[in-house]
């Protein structure tokens, strides 16, 4: 943010009006009321789910004897423990594991983007948007695969207390245990999902831009900074999910 | 110093170098960009919703009073199949009445209509900015909120009739199409259009607190900012903390209704039949509602009480009573609202012990309620008041919070809302503090802004025959009704016949109809003097009220920009009315304290030096946005 600094007004005229007191233009501060607004949405959703996940019982025996069932909450390890191409191996959340770290890790490639920004590097800004993009679509990809497979469930099924044989979840019936689980499991991560596919559209519309020079003629790269606060965000309430679903 | 005044006329001119060329018609005055237009845009938006939910009112009003009353003649513009032979309502007809009335006033008159018209006119102009800080976002607030009217006009109309069951529209009825006529397309749209609301009002938000923190203009500080200011930007941020958990409340259901999830059913039985979805709460729902129920009412109250402070001011030729106070006191009631969410569900079966909780916190409410009814007060105790229509309408603002704020004490205690809960007396308690008070305020700023708006002046005699029929009006049409509610009669009921004992209290029912249909009619003569005074109204003067705020410094008619030259600076707060020492009753935000000396005071005179240095603020163009 070096051009901002060449303002004449001094440091105890800041809330004085007539400038920016906080030396951000009007876009970024936007960018922040509506990420505060956000999270409430978020918090309704993930406290939603936490009334509803504690007025059912826990499973209460050992471990190693949990079963599915309808009649409590599954422990998280026991659903999501399949991996792509290992088929019948047990790997506990390994592979949400792996995809939080695409997505940590393609906040990192946003945070070096912002700072090419800032250098008014055009070619790294293309870059680290490009490997940003990527991150998120290798998100997204996985999260198809895991829904896919929560979805179809296992060879063995569920048997009913009425005899009939549930597998896999859907909206309406759930193999792992209580329906609301699953309800509340593809509502959340699909409403994340939702901002995660919102931030890799914008994240190419700022890629095309910057890669047409729209940035360089502007002169600064502030677009970038404004998607990866949005960006870092959807990071940091995935952290949050990641934990009420996979860990509680 | 005159080449710095220069450099920034210059800036802003480069600002605006686009809207050299005279905009069409359609740019000018349907999307424009404008937020004067826009604000004229919510506010006829808003006057003909109030024109739906008055009328809507007053055919449940006519069953209410008359009971079985024939409403035959209404069918052509309501549809045959929602009156019998005989001409009487349906009874489900009646109840999706009342949801949309409450929908309408709450949302679409009271949230939209009031804080887009006024949010949007006056915080440019009276924080010194040309614009909004996003003038195409502003417009898209605006668009928004019409396709959600829209959406939820269109839902009046549909077969089976328009949402029922209460503008909170709790589950299980409401999650179930099956499970009454006003679940059925009707709650589908109205949740549809709901949600456009929501990112209409969060759009609007945001654009209000970004304006108010970087577009102020030299020298207005935030201790210098009109009340009306502080008021607006407190409901926009309640708005952007409440409304998006009404969103996800709304979000699941949808889910509920039409996708089979179960987030707010459990145990349920129509027609004998049980359904599958298990494990969800009804509960839940009321929760995530009233956490944005709640906050939505002061949304409603507070930029009424902000224009209430800026008009009681100014008629009274005194400082308004307790500046700081009255700040605080919003703060406070802002924080407070928050944490009292659940004390509209006291009897919905929460723990007694969180019921408590909810009671103390919400008795706590009524201790920056009466600070600021009592600066109101105060202001005006020995105040040379003038008493133009604005002036009296804020005074029945004050009258109603007061005497809807003492009922909502009585309320707010846990063990009384056993007997009160859902009875009339709740229905007296919210029309007075919050449905006639932030009316009022809408009102008195209609009639305080109208000269900026429009540049000719509304007839103060219309204006006081307006006023003094809707004030008596509404005390006779809700002062009954707390009566019946004590009596024990419930809110949302078709008809009391069934029950011997409300019979006695037929006629208090009937008053409330005829004087609510007076204060309808009342309100025509406001509509007459309104459109009337736009085209043939007297002349106004620049600054007619001989008020303190900058939005007065504007040419009468002010153009896209406001100003046309440049922005002044603000050097005092806007509240020097009738400063002893001055040759006038008021000074003017914009007149420094070296123009003044015969009526500085100390301190005063210590800031003539710091105003060379606030006139020569100059706004960063380099900070990209
Ligand atoms: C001293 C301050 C106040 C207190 C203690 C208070 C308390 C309450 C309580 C306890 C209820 C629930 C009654 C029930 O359903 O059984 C209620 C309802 C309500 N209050 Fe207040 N109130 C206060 C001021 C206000 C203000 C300032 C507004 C609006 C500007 C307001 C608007 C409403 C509305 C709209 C409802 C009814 C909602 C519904 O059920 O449809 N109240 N109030
Ligand atoms: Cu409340």
């Amino acid at each position: 943010m070096a051009s901002a600094n060449n303002s004449t007004t001094a440091e105890h005229l800041m809330w004085k009006g007539g400038i920016q007191p906080m030396k951000v233009g009007y876009g970024k501060l936007m960018m922040w009321i509506f990420l505060l607004s956000d999270t409430f949405t978020f918090s309704a959703l993930l406290v939603s789910y936490g009334l509803v996940r504690f007025s059912f019982p826990t499973f209460e025996g050992l471990r190693k004897n949990f079963e599915f069932s309808n009649a409590w909450w599954p422990i998280p390890e026991r659903v999501f423990e399949a991996v792509p191409f290992l088929h019948g191996i047990s790997a506990p959340l390994v592979f949400v594991g792996i995809m939080t770290f695409i997505l940590i890790m393609s906040s990192v490639t946003m945070v070096l983007a912002v700072e090419a920004g800032h250098r008014r590097d055009k070619a790294d800004v293309e870059k680290y948007m490009l490997w940003t993009i990527l991150g998120g679509i290798a998100f997204l990809s996985s999260q198809a695969w895991e829904w896919g497979h929560f979805i179809h469930g296992t060879e063995e099924g569920l048997t009913l207390a009425n005899g009939t044989k549930v597998f896999g979840a859907n909206l309406v019936q759930n193999q792992y245990g209580p329906p609301a689980f699953a309800d509340f499991f593809f509502f959340i991560t699909g409403f994340h999902g939702t901002h995660v596919l919102s931030g890799v559209v914008l994240n190419v519309l700022v890629f095309y831009n910057a890669s047409n020079g729209i940035y360089e003629k502007r002169g600064h790269y502030e677009m970038v900074e404004k998607v990866g606060l949005y960006w870092h965000f959807v990071d940091l309430v995935w952290v949050f999910v990641f934990t009420f679903f996979y860990l509680v | 110093m005159a080449a710095a005044a220069h450099a920034d006329v210059h800036a802003n001119e480069h600002d605006h170098a686009h809207e050299h060329h005279e905009l069409s018609f359609i740019r000018k005055y349907i999307f424009s960009e404008d937020h004067k237009v826009i604000a004229k845009q919510y506010l006829i938006s808003g006057i003909i919703w109030a024109l739906i939910g008055g009328f809507l009112s007053l055919v449940f009003r006519l069953q209410l009073g008359f009971p079985g009353i024939d409403l035959g003649w209404l069918k052509p513009i309501l549809g045959e199949r929602w009156f019998d032979e005989a001409g009487k309502l349906d009874p489900n007809y009646y109840i999706a009445l009342v949801t949309m009335h409450g929908t309408i006033m709450v949302f679409f008159v009271l949230t939209a209509g009031l804080s887009g018209t006024f949010s949007n006119f006056l915080i440019p102009l009276q924080v010194g900015a040309r614009d909004m800080a996003s003038g195409f976002i502003n417009m898209l607030s605006y668009w928004f909120f019409f396709l959600s009217s829209v959406i939820m006009f269109a839902s009046l109309f549909v077969h089976d009739g328009p949402a029922g069951g209460g503008w909170v529209v709790y589950p299980p009825l409401s999650a179930l199409p099956d499970a009454a006529p006003g679940s059925g397309t009707g709650m589908t749209m109205w949740l549809v259009s709901m949600a456009i609301f929501i990112v209409s009002s969060l759009l609007g938000s945001v654009n209000y607190v970004t304006t108010v923190i970087n577009l102020r203009t030299r020298g207005m500080t935030f201790d210098k900012m009109p009340l009306t200011i502080w008021a607006f930007t407190f409901t926009a941020i309640l708005g952007i903390l409440s409304f998006p958990v009404l969103f996800s409340a709304a979000l699941l259901l949808i889910f509920d209704r039409s996708f089979g999830t179960s987030f707010y059913l459990s145990d349920i039985y129509i027609n004998g039949q049980a359904l599958p979805n298990q494990g969800g709460s009804p509960i839940l729902f009321q929760h995530l509602f009233w956490f944005l129920g709640h906050p939505e009412v002061y949304i409603v109250i507070l930029p009424a009480l902000g224009m209430t402070s800026e008009i009681i001011a100014t008629n009274s030729r005194k400082p308004i009573f307790g500046y700081r106070a009255m700040i605080f006191s919003m703060l406070g009631i802002m924080f407070l609202a928050f944490i009292v969410w659940a004390h509209h569900m006291f009897m919905t079966g929460m723990n007694p012990f969180l019921g408590s909780v909810f009671m103390l916190l919400t008795l706590i409410i009524a201790v920056p309620s009466a600070v600021k009814a009592f600066n109101y007060i105060t202001t005006m105790w020995r105040g040379n008041i003038v008493f133009t229509p604005a002036m009296l309408f804020s005074i029945g603002l004050v009258s109603f919070f007061v005497s809807g704020g003492v009922t909502g004490i009585i309320l707010g205690n846990s063990a009384l809302d056993i007997q009160l809960h859902d009875t009339y007396f709740v229905v007296a308690h919210f029309h007075l503090v919050m449905g006639s008070a932030a009316f009022f305020g809408m009102v008195a700023g209609v009639y305080h802004w109208f000269p900026k708006m429009f540049g000719r002046m509304m007839n103060a005699t219309l204006g006081y025959i307006h006023f003094w029929i809707t004030f008596a009006g509404v005390y006779v049409v809700f002062f009954p009704q707390h009566y019946l509610g004590i009596a024990g009669f419930p809110r949302r009921y078709y008809s009391y016949t069934g029950f011997d004992f409300t019979n006695k209290y037929q006629d208090l029912a009937e008053l409330s109809t005829i004087a609510a249909i007076v204060v309808f009619a009342a309100n025509i003569i406001f509509l007459f003097n309104f459109f009337y005074s736009m085209f043939w109204g007297k002349k106004a003067t620049a600054n007619p009220w001989r008020s303190n705020t900058l939005e007065w410094t504007t040419p009468v008619n002010p153009g896209h920009g406001n100003w046309e030259g440049e922005i002044p600076a603000v050097y005092r707060w806007p509240y020097d009315y009738s400063k002893p020492g001055a040759a006038e009753d008021f000074i003017p935000q914009n007149i420094p304290f070296s123009a003044t000396p015969e009526s500085n005071l100390e301190d005063e005179n210590e800031q003539i030096k710091e105003e060379k240095e606030i006139e020569g603020i100059k706004f960063n163009y380099n900070i990209p946005d």
